[in-house]
């Protein structure tokens, strides 16, 4: 199966005539920064999911906001596609490049214009890292809350356009939680704010709309981002078990004790001795599965509520318990669940990442039928779990130098995510649709959904030039694509419980 | 004919309703409990009324999820969350006849607001009948899902201009272990400086309002911190009923048939002059103010604060909600254009060309 834009499946692509698109850029725009040479495009070829890769036409590195509007209105009016790119650290293709279109790449709009300790705000530009957000903020004692495991790298416009979330989405909730206000550009490079620094704003909830859009409704210009006090003080504790059954088992009971961790995460046994091989965090090697459980706040609560985890994993049938003795060995019971990513990889040449989301009691009977089409499909897993939020990373390991092995590791990919949406989750719980997930959209949705999709779209961008080809799929595409979509209740894996 | 209190999915006449609507070109006027009725502008439509559409479709306390009918009393939404420890975080008032659908429709949110987060929020899915007469799903009962655009988050507040709720499933949280209020006597400069203060700070503050005299606290979490911060901020130990009543707006500030307002303002926004007598909440974000003033002047000083004012007083003002700017009202029309074509929904409930 081949990810990249194809136009009979996906809609015919305006043609566009480099040098046309080009002379009137550097007339209209002479200070704008073009790629256009083979060389200097090669780097821009993919995002995080570098298996996949599109030369773009043209790369635009802009300065200034003016520069944005001005393009995207000189596209408009030419009928060129857009493809926005922050700092290029998606895993599901949504900066994927367009032969026929420009890449434009907002990474250089990276100052922090505001930080209002007060208001408890910052205004930042797209390009601004999600760390620097939290470390510019540090010194109020204040931080930004949303974490994805790429945080140093990735920008916030990405993680807007993314709904990017992390470790701690349970308690502190996902990128659209935590924005006040973000600037965007029409396709016609019309500027409308969306949200404000109130709580609310009159009219529709386009900031909801907008985050998580993936480039498709507009191009981020601006964010005011929500700042947190820092908790006073985290306690990680850490509980092996000698099957996974158990570990959710204890998750749910932690839930059930009145408990909302800051971060709860589960490893299976192959993640386990990848990140201990990786990183030396001390994790158990034996252990079928363990859990890290993050209390944080106040410290008499936090206190507290150790001591309660603490017994609620025990009568789970924890086989063995810890509890981060100093920061440091906190920060290393951390290191090796954020590096687990890397430390599968060592494992394998290739490693592919899935982001499938599900109702937490289903993750025994998700588990074990990701473990029978693993076995199926003769490729090794890994799993790594947003346990609190119910947000699985599957992570498939292949070797891309062996004839097929790539396709049987996309196609493994793809029934992981089925088995998903069966179970009543979703595709995509944080990595976005994308390119990568296009197809399977056509499972979650059905096509009365999906025309509703593109009607929203039609709304904003009706000539489709913002990003095409992502995130929602053509009714062609999921005709061709053929899958069935997925009725809760009438499919196969009887072992699942239906919702 | 008065609707029963018995359980049922009702969705297929709901979708009957607007069929024969769409095909007779007449425009529905949305109502659950009808309890918000006085917000927003009239609608000239025929009423569909959800209520037959009701019950607790799945609830499962240790995945934090609720599912329910659009036409579910929120009351009784509340009570099973109630009975298993856990609770609506965005505090949704009820006031009285409130449904499920209703509470997500219009996005009402209590006094933990600016600590937990809005009814917006807390959805993780709705099921919807469109503007094309189609029963569909968005989202899920599932935490993170960024599977196509948000539509139950747009959905969410949108007073029903955009399709028809009819079911939706909420995350939901344990009740705090602990909650205790209190208030301090001081000014509302004085009230608004400590809660700019308090709110750098780590403490466990779940609900702050003045009403002139005053500085009312709510503090939840654990034993510990709201311990500590009872030691810490001192004050008179109150009734907590303070917090509900002001939420379901008994209190005496709400019941003189003066026309009331809501200004939804930055989080920082200092002392206010405003021309009548205010009640401030949401720690400085949300003030209530009766006046006579005429709405395009109150909304003008909502708007140079940098919020917005709604108008709570029915049939007062031809604008309840605060006009847009135009460009955004232009895209406001195009969506409700592509979502709702033939303007079915509550037509003009927001604004008159929605």
């Amino acid at each position: 199966m081949n990810i990249l834009y194809d136009e009979r499946l996906d809609g015919a692509l305006p043609e566009v005539d480099k040098q046309q698109l080009l002379h009137a850029l550097r007339q209209q725009l002479p200070a704008l920064e073009i790629l256009s040479h083979a060389e200097e495009l090669r780097p821009y070829e993919c995002d995080g999911l570098s298996a996949y890769r599109t030369t773009p036409m043209l790369v635009v590195l802009p300065r200034h906001i003016e520069e944005v509007q001005t393009l995207l209105r000189l596209c408009h009016q030419l009928r060129v596609p857009v493809v926005a790119r922050g700092a290029g650290t998606g895993l599901s293709g949504g900066a994927l490049p367009l032969e026929k279109g420009v890449l434009l790449v907002m990474a250089r709009f990276n100052r922090i214009l505001q930080i209002d300790a007060d208001a408890r705000l910052a205004r930042v530009q797209p390009g601004v890292r999600n760390l620097a957000i939290s470390q510019a903020a540090a010194p109020y004692d204040l931080y930004y809350a949303p974490d994805p495991s790429s945080q140093i790298a990735c920008s916030i416009g990405g993680n807007v356009a993314e709904n990017a979330g992390g470790v701690h989405c349970l308690k502190y909730g996902l990128t659209v939680h935590n924005l006040l206000k973000v600037d965007i550009l029409t396709i016609d490079g019309e500027h409308l704010s969306l949200g404000s620094d109130a709580l609310d704003s009159p009219g529709f909830d386009l900031l909801a709309l907008f985050t998580g859009s993936e480039g498709l409704l507009g191009i981020i210009t601006e964010v005011t981002v929500k700042l947190l006090p820092k908790p006073q003080v985290a306690k990680v504790l850490l509980a092996a078990f000698d099957c996974v059954e158990n570990a959710g088992r204890a998750v749910a009971d932690i839930i059930a004790a009145g408990i909302i961790p800051g971060g709860l995460e589960m490893m299976d046994n192959l993640a386990i001795r990848a990140a201990e091989d990786f990183i030396h965090a001390g994790y158990p090697v034996d252990a079928e599965a363990i859990l890290l459980c993050e209390l944080d706040g106040v410290e008499a609560d936090v206190q507290a509520d150790c001591e309660r985890v603490r017994a609620v994993l025990s009568e789970a049938g924890a086989t063995e318990l810890r509890q981060a003795k100093d920061e440091a060995e906190r920060v290393r019971f951390w290191a090796g669940r954020k590096n687990a990513f890397p430390a599968v990889g060592r494992l394998s040449p290739d490693y592919y990442c899935m982001d499938g989301s599900i109702p937490r009691r289903t993750l025994p009977a998700v588990l074990k039928g990701i473990a029978e089409l693993a076995g199926e499909y003769d490729l090794r897993v890994a799993n790594v779990f947003h346990a609190g939020d119910g947000n699985m990373h599957p992570l498939i390991l292949f070797d891309a130098n062996q004839p097929g092995e790539l396709e049987r590791a996309e196609a493994l990919g793809g029934k992981i995510l089925e088995l998903c949406v069966q179970a009543g989750g979703s595709i995509s719980g944080e990595h976005g649709i994308g390119r990568e997930k296009i197809n399977q959209m056509c499972s979650q949705f059905n096509s009365d959904e999906l025309t509703l999709f593109h009607s929203v779209k039609a709304a904003f961008d009706p000539l489709g030039l913002l990003n095409p080809g992502k995130n929602i799929p053509t009714l062609h595409r999921c005709a061709e694509f053929g899958a069935m979509h997925i009725h809760l209740g009438q499919l196969p894996f009887p072992e699942l419980e239906r919702f | 004919m008065a609707p029963d209190d018995t359980d049922r999915d009702a969705s297929q006449q709901l979708l009957e309703q607007v069929n024969t609507a769409l095909a007779n070109a007449t425009p529905l006027r949305i109502q659950g409990g009808n309890s918000k009725a006085f917000l927003g502008r009239d609608v000239m439509g025929e009423v569909l009324d959800t209520r037959s559409h009701r019950g607790i479709v799945s609830y499962d306390p240790s995945e934090l999820v609720i599912t329910a009918r659009a036409g579910t009393p929120l009351r009784a939404l509340c009570a099973a969350l109630d009975a298993a420890g856990q609770m609506l975080p965005c505090e949704p008032p009820t006031f009285g006849d409130a449904t499920v659908g209703g509470m997500v429709a219009a996005g009402l949110s209590g006094p933990r607001r600016p600590w937990a987060g809005s009814v917006r929020d807390f959805v993780l899915g709705t099921r919807v009948i469109t503007g094309l007469g189609k029963h569909l799903r968005f989202g899920g009962e599932v935490m993170k899902n960024v599977a196509g655009y948000d539509l139950s988050r747009l959905l969410t507040g949108s007073f029903g201009c955009l399709g028809l709720l009819t079911e939706v499933s909420l995350k939901v949280l344990p009740k705090p272990r602990l909650c205790s209020s209190i208030a301090l006597e001081v000014n509302s400069t004085q009230a608004l400086a400590r809660l700019t203060e308090w709110g750098r700070q780590p403490l466990p503050i779940s609900a702050a309002s003045h009403d002139g005299h005053l500085l009312r606290l709510r503090l939840e979490g654990g034993e510990g911190s709201v311990a500590a911060a009872h030691d810490r901020l001192g004050g008179e130990v109150i009734d907590p009923a303070y917090w509900q009543d002001l939420n379901e707006q008994r209190l005496d500030f709400f019941n003189d048939g003066q026309a009331l307002w809501r200004l939804s303002l930055p989080q920082k926004t200092g002392v206010l002059v405003l021309p009548g007598e205010q009640l401030i909440d949401w720690g400085g974000a949300q003030r209530w103010l009766k006046s006579t003033a005429d709405g395009a002047t109150i909304q003008a000083l909502a708007a140079a604060a940098g919020g917005h004012a709604t108008c709570y007083s029915h049939g007062l003002e031809d604008s309840p909600f605060q006009p847009l700017p135009p460009t955004l009202l232009r895209y406001q029309r195009q969506l409700k254009a592509q979502l709702d074509p033939h303007g079915l929904f509550n037509p003009g409930r927001m604004y008159a060309e929605i």
